[in-house]
């Protein structure tokens, strides 16, 4: 009983309280986006927001039974947790339903169960754990190599499915590496890889090379006296080099034509609205008239009236940017980002390295999904079919997202116990 | 804590930035950029127009002259439609195979997904038919639209017709109309056509992305209702109309009939006519053609738009106008030798009248005494101030609504002529004419040009003494009968009421025992004037104007039937049987004599391919003029042989 009442007590209830307000605004949006007025009954079954509704209340049951677990078992029992989600990945690829192109889905009954969402939660929970055994240190080349290969595992797996979206989302846990000591450098790469990789396909790669072949004449200038450093730049240079050739050739010959396609459209290379753009091209005029102020809850027509595909799934933030306007989309995002920050503030505060590991992977991947999200529904990103944190339509989803973020919770509320 | 603790900073700070660059592109497309808005707008308003009916018109007792009547398109959808019976289909509708596969083409290639019109305003009956097998032809279906139609056929020029609007009247409006919009065309439709065409309504239906309703946009609150079109009360008398139209069968000319205590217009033939009914529906394309090739051109709205020499339908206004100058008195006689003459002109009389006074002069139509009079008006001032003397006169005759508009309300009516002295100088020299030269304006002929419809209201003025009304088609508008201001308004003539009486008196005669006899009418007191008009198409246009009853007027008649002869054969017992039909609603002579006059064909021989009377346009009348000056001149010459 005391051990209860000290859990309640020391469980995050800022986060919760984050949390449930994302899961509410997300019921409401799934609600404006498929409400049929001939229809109007709150808890239909048939209908999306009726499912979400079981979906949200059985989620708080699941993170409840997270909560009241042995926060030990999380560390001890991650190896089969991964071990699982990997197997899991394996069947899904022989016995796997074809939705959309993807064979991501276990069927269960009357339910399908898509396993790329638990390999989340499980490569976090073994990542933290092997970072935190006392006999690895990030700057070791051998840490680093075991470190991507837990993180490659499943996505291999998951690009066979083939699901792009959701494998990218594990590239997003450098950050995790990053914070542990990973060199900075591994981030600058990452950015620069990028910005080349943008700039390669909009331009052609040799006025690319150029401008990277100046820039470091440039740099090198300016480090006259810095022999270190002046290396570092040709060997950035070097790499830029062989990145550049290497995503043109991938694009040109590994790429497939739809793929091509995609970037081409979100590059502004070629205008098709009507073609592989109309999904974009739809997205933003859902969000673009809204105005400042929103059309009002219910008042959307785009995202309503089927002119967005995907509307309560993938692209669920139009019928925020239409219905609430900018003012809306501010709140919104202002809430990710105090999530996201509140987060990082957990993870801090943690004695132990697996549980700040595990809050930094917890950051990095919602950060991940929530950015690439609303990035592709606006045109900032490619079309990448990742759901939006606790709010897009979907069980799967949003039970991932929960015991992602009460496994953290948990964790914390047991920071001052022994791990 | 390690050693990497700062490093929360950055990662904390890339979170912040990325967070900030989407709200930056957020806050581009929501708030700086319309684009969107208006792309969405486009997506998902569709503006359906909603036409309000067109006002019916009525004649003055009530009775439809023109209503709508509800016509059905066959719309289709083409990817709805399943394979069916298409012969079937074919024999329902009237057409043939070839004809089924051109118009489906044409929808598909419209849109497969929207609905196009398949075939044009099916008649009541074949839609009835039709309805019944619908539910065979998955994807078509039926929209009801309303057409003109014409329950008795009759004033088609006086009615006017609407048709498709065109490209430069799309200009005119500012955009009102659009393409395949419906607009009044010719007749009271255009004239009327705002009162009319009443006020459209627009629903904004909002679709989805495949086109499908979804209802209303703001549940209605930008929508409006149509206001149908106001109802048009005529002043025409269907029954003399009808009448009017039946004497004037096989025979070009005209009729004007007006009320002269109001200027409302109560007849108004034009003829040959045609048909209302046959400009609606299906076969309106080859109707139109073939009423455009008819030599007598039936478009032409002859009361108001073909032009006569009022011959000596004329001859009272020379008489009001001289006694007015105080000229002539009523006793005033001049002696008729069977002629006049002045220098080397002579103009003819029928008669051989001996003395003559104005009663005798107007009864008999003396030539002889109207030309006195004329030279009396002419040479008021002696010889050299022939011009200002001929611009007084010509200033008295713009009174009686010669040679302007009468601003009647209809588009296309003609100012008819009365020359200018400019005129004059360019034919004769500068001031080298004198009233001998231009002598054939005092019995009508020559240049003088007046439509029926100016010639009935010249007979208006006389049975009012001295003023008329502009004369009008349209007594009153919509449910509140508004009448316009305008035709209220008493224009005079600036004649003493008392002078009209020797007039009268003459005319009175001319119908008891005078040119006009025969058109006498039991138990009616009838004046009228006969007119027989030289013209160079051949035979004289047969003219009578009238006005009856004498006392307290309740109508007053012009008739042209051209080419016909004599005014006294043909135009005359055509007037007195409309006027009879008007005030006592029967007819007390035999039927066979109107059978006779409605059966007699009077159309004058084609001798060239051209109508015998055109729309005019200003080189055209010029042209006109010069030729008929020139045709009576020789008449003149002949006769003074």
């Amino acid at each position: 009983m005391n051990n209860q009442r000290n859990l309640f007590f020391n469980v995050d209830w800022v986060t919760i309280l984050i949390y449930l307000t994302l899961c509410i605004i997300g019921w409401f949006n799934i609600h404006a986006a498929v409400l049929d007025p001939i229809h109007p009954g709150i808890m239909d079954l048939s209908t999306n927001y009726g499912k979400q509704l079981l979906y949200i209340l059985s989620a708080l049951v699941l993170g409840f039974f997270i909560l009241i677990i042995d926060s030990k078992f999380y560390n001890s029992f991650s190896p089969i947790f991964y071990g699982l989600t990997i197997l899991l990945l394996v069947v899904v690829l022989v016995v796997g339903r074809n939705v959309g192109g993807n064979q991501a889905w276990i069927p269960l009954g009357s339910f399908r169960l898509q396993p790329s969402e638990f390999a989340k939660f499980s490569t976090c929970l073994l990542l933290a754990r092997y970072l935190s055994s006392t006999t690895t240190k990030v700057q070791d080349f051998k840490t680093i190599l075991s470190c991507a290969a837990i993180i490659i595992l499943p996505v291999v797996l998951i690009m066979m499915q083939p699901d792009t979206g959701s494998a990218l989302v594990f590239t997003s846990l450098i950050f995790v590496l990053y914070r542990e000591g990973l060199s900075g450098y591994f981030l600058l790469i990452e950015g620069l890889s990028i910005v080349l990789f943008v700039l390669t396909l909009l331009y052609n790669k040799f006025y690319v090379l150029a401008g990277v072949v100046v820039f470091a004449a440039i740099l090198i200038y300016f480090l006259k006296r810095n022999r270190s450093a002046i290396q570092t730049v040709i060997i950035g240079v070097i790499y830029s080099l062989c990145f550049i050739f290497s995503v043109d050739f991938a694009y040109n010959n590994i790429l497939k034509s739809h793929q091509k396609t995609r970037i081409d459209v979100i590059l502004g290379k070629v205008d098709d609205p009507r073609g592989q753009g109309y999904n974009l091209n739809q997205s933003k005029i859902a969000i673009g008239s809204g105005r400042l102020w929103g059309k009002g809850y219910l008042q959307g027509t785009q995202t309503k009236y089927d002119f967005v595909p995907e509307q309560s799934t993938d692209f669920i933030f139009c019928t925020v940017g239409e219905e609430w306007g900018f003012a809306g989309s501010f709140v919104l995002i202002g809430l990710y980002l105090f999530l996201l920050l509140r987060i990082i503030f957990l993870a801090e505060r943690q004695r132990s390295t697996f549980s700040r590991v595990y809050g930094y992977g917890v950051a990095s991947i919602i950060f991940f999904h929530f950015f690439i999200n609303l990035g592709m529904t606006i045109g900032l990103i490619p079309v990448i079919g990742i759901p939006l944190p606790f709010i897009s339509y979907g069980g799967s989803s949003l039970w991932s997202f929960t015991i992602l973020l009460f496994i953290l919770l948990k964790l914390d509320s047991n920071r001052m116990g022994i791990v | 804590m390690n050693s990497f603790f700062a490093r929360r900073f950055v990662i904390q700070a890339i979170f912040i930035v990325m967070a900030l660059v989407l709200l930056a592109k957020l806050f581009y497309i929501q708030v700086l950029d319309e684009k969107y808005y208006l792309s969405a707008e486009n997506n998902v308003l569709r503006k359906l127009v909603i036409y309000p009916a067109r006002g019916p018109i009525l004649d003055r007792n009530g009775k439809v002259l023109v209503q709508n009547e509800p016509v059905y398109d066959i719309m289709v959808i083409p990817r709805e439609v399943k394979p069916f019976d298409t012969l079937e289909f074919c024999r329902l509708i009237g057409i043939d195979k070839p004809g089924f596969d051109k118009r489906f083409q044409k929808a598909k290639k419209y849109s497969p997904f929207r609905a196009s019109i398949f075939e044009k305003q099916l008649s009541a009956q074949l839609y009835q038919v039709f309805q019944e097998r619908l539910f065979d032809f998955p994807g078509f279906f039926v929209t009801k639209r309303t057409v003109r139609s014409y329950p008795d056929s009759t004033a088609a020029q006086f009615l006017g017709y609407i048709g498709e609007v065109n490209d430069a009247a799309i200009e005119k409006s500012g955009g009102y109309y659009r393409p395949g919009d419906y607009i009044g065309i010719s007749g009271v439709e255009k004239a009327y056509e705002p009162t009319l065409r009443g006020q459209r309504g627009v629903q904004n239906l909002m679709v989805d992305a495949f086109n499908r309703p979804k209802g209303h946009f703001a549940d209605g609150r930008y929508d409006t209702l149509a206001v149908a079109g106001e109802k048009l009360i005529s002043s025409l008398d269907l029954r003399i109309q009808q009448l009017g139209e039946r004497l004037m069968k096989n025979k070009v000319g005209s009729i004007v009939a007006i009320e002269p205590s109001t200027g409302e217009i109560l007849a108004f033939v034009s003829s040959p006519t045609y048909d209302p009914n046959l400009l609606v529906g299906r076969e309106r394309g080859n109707n139109v053609a073939k009423l455009y090739k008819d030599p007598y051109n039936p478009f032409l709205i002859r009361p108001i738009q073909a032009r006569y020499s009022p011959g000596s339908s004329f001859k009272p206004v020379d008489g009001l106008i001289a006694l007015q100058e105080g000229l002539i008195a009523p006793s005033t006689t001049f002696f008729c030798p069977h002629f006049y003459q002045a220098g080397n002109h002579r103009v003819s009389c029928e008669h051989y009248d001996g003395v003559t006074d104005l009663r005798k002069g107007i009864a008999m139509s003396c030539n002889t005494y109207f030309c006195n009079v004329f030279e009396k008006l002419i040479n008021r001032a002696g010889p050299r101030q022939t011009i200002n003397s001929f611009v007084s006169w010509r200033e008295n005759v713009l009174k009686f609504g010669l040679g302007k508009k009468l601003e009647v309300d209809l588009p296309g009516e003609s100012r008819g002529n009365v020359p200018t002295p400019e005129h004059y100088d360019k034919i004769f020299g500068k001031n080298r004419w004198r009233s001998s030269s231009i002598i054939s304006l005092a019995i009508g002929q020559a240049e003088l040009l007046a439509t029926p419809l100016q010639l009935a209201n010249i007979e208006c003025i006389i049975a009012n003494h001295g003023y008329y009304y502009t004369p009008h088609l349209i007594k009153a508008v919509g449910e509140k009968q508004i009448v316009k201001k305008e035709f209220k308004e008493r224009h005079s003539v600036e004649v003493n009421a008392q002078y009209f009486e020797p007039i009268i008196d003459g005319m009175q005669q001319v119908v008891e025992s005078g040119t006009a006899a025969g058109a006498r009418i039991p138990g009616i007191v009838m004046c009228g004037k006969t007119g027989t008009v030289q013209n160079n198409h051949g035979k004289n246009h047969s003219v009578f104007v009238a006005f009856a009853p004498r006392e307290n007027p309740k109508i007053a008649i012009a008739v042209v039937v051209e080419n016909a002869g004599y005014g006294s054969s043909w135009a005359a017992p055509i007037a007195s049987y409309m006027v009879e039909k008007y005030l006592t609603d029967s007819i007390s002579r035999p039927k066979d004599q109107i059978e006779y006059i409605a059966e007699k064909n009077l159309l004058p021989e084609l001798k060239s391919k051209a109508p015998a009377v055109k729309p005019k346009t200003k080189a055209d009348s010029s042209k006109r003029d010069t030729s008929s000056i020139k045709q009576v001149k020789t008449n003149q010459l002949k006769s003074a042989r």
